[in-house]
């Protein structure tokens, strides 16, 4: 009879090699910490050079043991790790870094009570000296900026909207890669890569031109935020687009559909929810944009909700402003408090836009039904 | 509700590309005609000049005549739009609309084309286009359900309900079973032999068995090498081309001893 027990070989298998503990990265991590401490303690310590020490030690020491342990091609692939987590954390660090340091700033300014429902008409340095030197309460905030970006972005979204996906569906649906399909491309690619100023500068002259001198409205903003976001519109719904299968068009066509009604009845719900959350991502990309609000709608302090007609607020602007030239002068700080908070309010509305932009994919996603 | 289709001497092109050249056939009324032959011999494109789909393909063009029961397809003034309701088409992948339900799938020709249709006469038309497609017992309890939810063999009778609901006079089938197991193939090749009771239908298959059990006449094309164009071999009643055909490469093809 044998055994059908398997005994317990002493033996290494044939199929393995060497091969490093599971718990040789923190093993190696831990000695680089220390040692890049150590270093570092000689020549002076600082937070960041500690860090940078340290990740070198241990992408050497690691990769080094592997190669001794493992061989080559397993410390090739320790050292590919190492550079793809450290890229990656490098990327992040100034993620991190903004996120935290408009939090621990922006937070006061939020939390002080009135400053998303006040504006600052009326508030001026007088106020900010007293809240500096006796303790008095921050006045003013960023009501009429809030009222003033959604104005104005919700203007630039109703004019670019149309435009940009007539436009790709036109290249699209009806272009067949012709001449002026090409051009169109060329030139949507050409307008991407503008300048904000420089949309700034067309939307003002523009208005020059056409209504007269001085003139700096909401509206005038609104266009020129349109020109940087009609070619993101036109991009994203194009790519859109032409990922719908062409079978579809097929089926309709077979079914005697015009092509007119095959596209908006067809093709469009299909690609529905890549275009919206290519809108709401393109009105993220512009909310925040600053110098062509300056020139086009100059800076205002109190609530206007006339994008027609003068001076407008924005974010931005409301930031850019308030740390260049403070409510006070001799007092800068709470005016510098309220443009963390803006800032902070701004960070938050481009993060529920891409939300926003997410949540729309998926409603408007085709259903699959299994 | 079904009409004949003559083709006299037509050439198909893709820009300066001869693809098919000189085929000249009489598809009878209320028959099934299937179209059999290698890849690339132009079956697929012929099929689809017979209610002017080629025109999708940029570049595609076509010289000659298709008379449906004696009116030119490609007459001065003929919208193609007109053409295509009157001539359906079913797919070589099954493509229900993935937008719709199951029931807005069958409506589509009816609703995309923006005609009034009440929800009395709309059940109806589903339920009877349904049943024609063989399908009604399968999806009647979840009508507002997505088509793309469907099993393949499912979504191509869903298709191929599609295409009645518009009540069009002949339809076209583009190797309709190729994405498709043997029993929902088997379903679709028992609803083709119920279709032909209403209506004229010419399918493009490569299962030569599939023609010999549907078709009634069978048109072989052949292609005489890369870069020529396809050419119609033979044409005639689907056991004369499989049990005693005239030309040589028709009886090679047939019993498998092709190239």
């Amino acid at each position: 009879m044998t055994s059908t027990v398997t005994p317990v070989r002493s033996k290494r298998s044939a199929l393995t090699k060497g091969q490093l503990p599971k718990y040789a990265p923190y093993a190696v991590l831990g000695a680089a910490l220390i040692v890049g401490a150590a270093i570092l303690a000689l020549i002076g310590f600082n937070a960041f050079g500690w860090g940078v020490v340290s990740a070198i030690l241990f992408a050497v020491g690691l990769v080094s043991w592997s190669a001794v342990v493992e061989g080559s091609r397993k410390a090739k692939d320790r050292l590919a790790t190492c550079l793809v987590v450290g890229s990656f954390l490098v990327a992040l660090l100034p993620l991190i870094s903004v996120i935290w340091t408009v939090l621990v700033n922006g937070i006061p300014g939020l939390l002080n009570p009135g400053f998303l429902t006040n504006s600052m008409n009326g508030v001026t340095g007088a106020f900010d000296n007293k809240a500096v030197e006796s303790g008095a309460p921050v006045l003013g905030g960023i009501y009429h900026a809030l009222l003033g970006t959604v104005q104005i972005t919700l203007l630039a979204t109703v004019i670019s909207v149309p435009v940009g996906l007539l436009t790709a569906i036109y290249l699209v649906e009806y272009g067949q890669d012709g001449r002026l399909a090409r051009a169109i491309t060329f030139f949507v690619d050409v307008m991407t890569g503008i300048p904000s100023i420089v949309a700034g500068l067309f939307a003002a002259a523009f208005f020059f031109v056409v209504v007269g001198p001085g003139t700096k409205t909401g509206a005038v903003a609104a266009v020129a935020l349109s020109v940087l976001m009609i070619p993101v519109v036109v991009r994203s719904s194009e790519e859109m687009l032409k990922i719908v299968p062409n079978e579809l068009r097929e089926a309709a066509y077979a079914l005697g559909v015009r092509k007119w009604r095959t596209i908006l009845k067809v093709v469009i719900p299909t690609a529905i929810s890549g275009i919206a959350s290519g809108v709401t991502l393109a009105i993220a990309r512009v909310i925040g944009e600053t110098a062509p609000i300056l020139v086009t709608a100059g800076f205002a302090t109190s609530i206007n909700t006339n994008v027609f007609g003068g001076w407008m607020a924005s974010l931005p602007t409301f930031i850019y402003t308030q740390i260049l030239n403070p409510t006070s002068p001799s007092n800068p700080d709470p005016s510098s408090q309220r443009a963390w908070g803006a800032a902070l309010v701004l960070i938050i509305l481009v993060m529920v836009l891409n939300l926003v932009a997410r949540l729309i994919a998926r409603i408007f996603a085709p259903k699959s039904g299994r | 509700m079904s009409k004949r289709i003559d083709v006299k001497d037509l050439n198909v092109y893709y820009g300066d590309f001869l693809a098919v050249e000189d085929v000249s056939i009489n598809i009878e009324a209320k028959s099934v005609t299937a179209f059999i032959g290698p890849s690339g011999c132009g079956k697929s494109t012929f099929l689809r000049t017979l209610n002017r789909m080629h025109e999708v393909i940029p570049g595609a063009r076509v010289e000659g005549e298709v008379l449906l029961d004696g009116d030119n397809l490609y007459g001065p003034g003929v919208d193609p739009v007109t053409v295509r309701s009157q001539i359906g088409m079913v797919f070589q992948r099954p493509n229900p609309f993935p937008t719709m339900s199951i029931r807005d799938n069958v409506l589509a020709g009816v609703k995309l084309n923006n005609k009034k249709i009440s929800k009395g006469e709309a059940d109806v038309l589903v339920e009877r286009s349904l049943k024609g497609a063989n399908l009604w017992n399968e999806v009647k309890d979840r009508l507002d359900k997505p088509g793309s939810g469907l099993s393949g063999g499912q979504q191509q009778r869903l298709c191929i309900a599609r295409a009645i609901a518009v009540e069009p006079q002949v339809i076209l089938m583009d190797e309709p079973c190729s994405a498709l197991d043997p029993i929902s193939t088997l379903a679709i090749e028992d609803l083709i032999n119920e279709l032909k009771d209403q209506y004229t239908v010419v399918i493009v298959t490569h299962n030569m068995q599939q023609a010999a059990r549907v078709s009634d006449k069978t048109a072989f094309f052949n292609i005489a090498g890369t870069g020529k164009p396809g050419k119609l071999i033979e044409y005639g009643d689907t056991h004369t081309i499989f049990s005693n055909p005239v030309q040589k490469a028709t009886e090679d093809y047939v019993s498998g001893r092709f190239g």
